[in-house]
């Protein structure tokens, strides 16, 4: 299987009046399948305009993307439209869900979108809402709901079309902690089953699900490396609280 | 140790093992397992200092065990620390000693121990995450000290941005 990820010198200059504001600043980033890469670093270190070019929501100033061995970023944006159906997933702090769609539909639609069979549509939208705790909510409007509950929805019709990568930007934000225990154990889920994703974050237990943390400070990678396991510890170690 | 033994007592008399029994149930496999000596050595702390006092009890078959009971100073040593205000934050930071010390030295630069700090940090949390897993939802002690823990360390990361921020 080739790289999901690849982007070669990816810069975004933002252009406020008359003065260039570099967001991403040089960014090679190589992601391979199955991966968990969390970035993380200050507010305007250029995350958000990251993961958005590498779901084609922003365009790159130059530089090059790849997605799936195939180079993306000279793409038109109906080609891109075309990818994201096909292939991502994404999950953005404001959940973004059609408005007069059930909760369900909202879910199964990316599926049939995708190409899926009703059947196979219809069955990914009920297991996904099981995992979420979201089943009996499934004839509601997403209006209806609670913010977490919403931001449960959006995880799972990103997931719906089996997307070869899953992008997510800050996808805790809006979640309690026991939401929160859902969409870990969902992601952590997905992950073992090989889903490659790529996410955004400040919240310290879903980035701990990573394999791998990318930090980014003024538009560049300064930091790039495994998070470590101890699984041998035993729990009496783990909590000192000082 | 010293109150929490003196906090169990008051619930009732009991000797060494059934207190390490009791620290286990109620903190659950979060807290640090205590170990059967170093309550002994307390007791006999507390005995010695007058907060607590011993009884034999006859076993058949077995040695004599020590039953502990709350004496009247114990209980006033122990409303004392209920009483009193409870230690804030720290406000000394091995890690932030490092930050601002190393790089006079030219050991250390302090992007490279940020970031290093950061994935030491999130590997701690991926250990409370498993912890937490294996906890039942139930054991509501255990589940709010590995709550607690998390929250500490997210806001330690949240402090390393800000560190990173204006520091590095």
């Amino acid at each position: 299987m080739s790289t999901v990820v690849k982007t070669v010198n990816l810069v975004k200059i933002y252009q406020d009046g008359a003065v260039p504001v570099p967001a991403v600043r040089g960014v090679d980033l190589h992601v391979e399948p199955g991966e968990f890469v969390a970035i993380m670093g200050p507010s305007g270190s250029g995350k958000s305009t990251l993961v958005h070019m590498l779901g084609g929501l922003d365009t790159r100033t130059s530089g090059e993307i790849w997605l799936d061995g195939k180079r993306v970023d000279t793409l038109s944006e109906s080609a891109w439209a075309l990818l994201r159906r096909n292939r991502i997933g994404f999950v953005f702090q404001f959940f973004n869900l059609v408005a007069n769609m059930t909760v369900g539909d909202n879910v199964e639609l990316p599926a049939l979108l995708a190409g899926a069979s009703p059947k196979v549509a219809r069955e990914r939208r009920e297991s996904l809402l099981a995992a979420l705790n979201l089943t009996d909510r499934a004839g509601a409007a997403p209006a209806q709901l609670s913010g977490g509950e919403q931001q449960r929805v959006a995880l799972a019709r990103a997931l719906a079309n089996e997307p070869s990568l899953l992008l997510a930007d800050e996808p805790t934000g809006n979640l309690d902690s026991r939401n929160t225990r859902d969409v870990l154990r969902l992601l952590s889920e997905v992950h073992k089953e090989g889903q490659t994703i790529v996410m955004v974050t400040h919240d310290a237990r879903v980035a701990s699900l990573a394999d791998r943390l990318v930090s980014l400070f003024d538009g560049e990678i300064v930091d790039d490396g495994r998070i470590a396991r101890r699984r041998t510890r035993t729990a009496g170690e783990v909590i000192d609280l000082r | 140790m010293r109150p929490h033994l003196l906090a169990l007592l008051a619930k009732e008399p009991a000797h060494g093992y059934e207190l390490k029994q009791a620290l286990e149930q109620t903190f659950g496999s979060a807290y640090p397992s205590p170990n059967i000596g170093q309550i002994y050595v307390t007791l006999g702390r507390l005995e010695k200092d007058g907060l607590i006092r011993a009884v034999d009890v006859e076993q058949s078959n077995r040695p004599n065990k020590k039953v502990y009971y709350l004496t009247a100073k114990g209980r006033d040593v122990l409303e004392a620390w209920v009483d009193e205000p409870t230690e804030g934050p720290r406000v000394r930071d091995e890690f932030f000693m490092k930050l601002v010390l190393a790089p006079l030295t030219g050991i250390a630069d302090r992007m490279a121990l940020i970031s290093r700090q950061r994935r030491h940090y999130l590997s701690l949390m991926g250990d409370l995450n498993d912890l937490m897993s294996r906890t039942a939802p139930t054991d509501r002690v255990a589940m709010l000290l590995i709550e607690g823990a998390m929250l500490h360390l997210q806001a330690d990361l949240d402090w390393l941005e800000r560190c990173q921020e204006d520091l590095a």
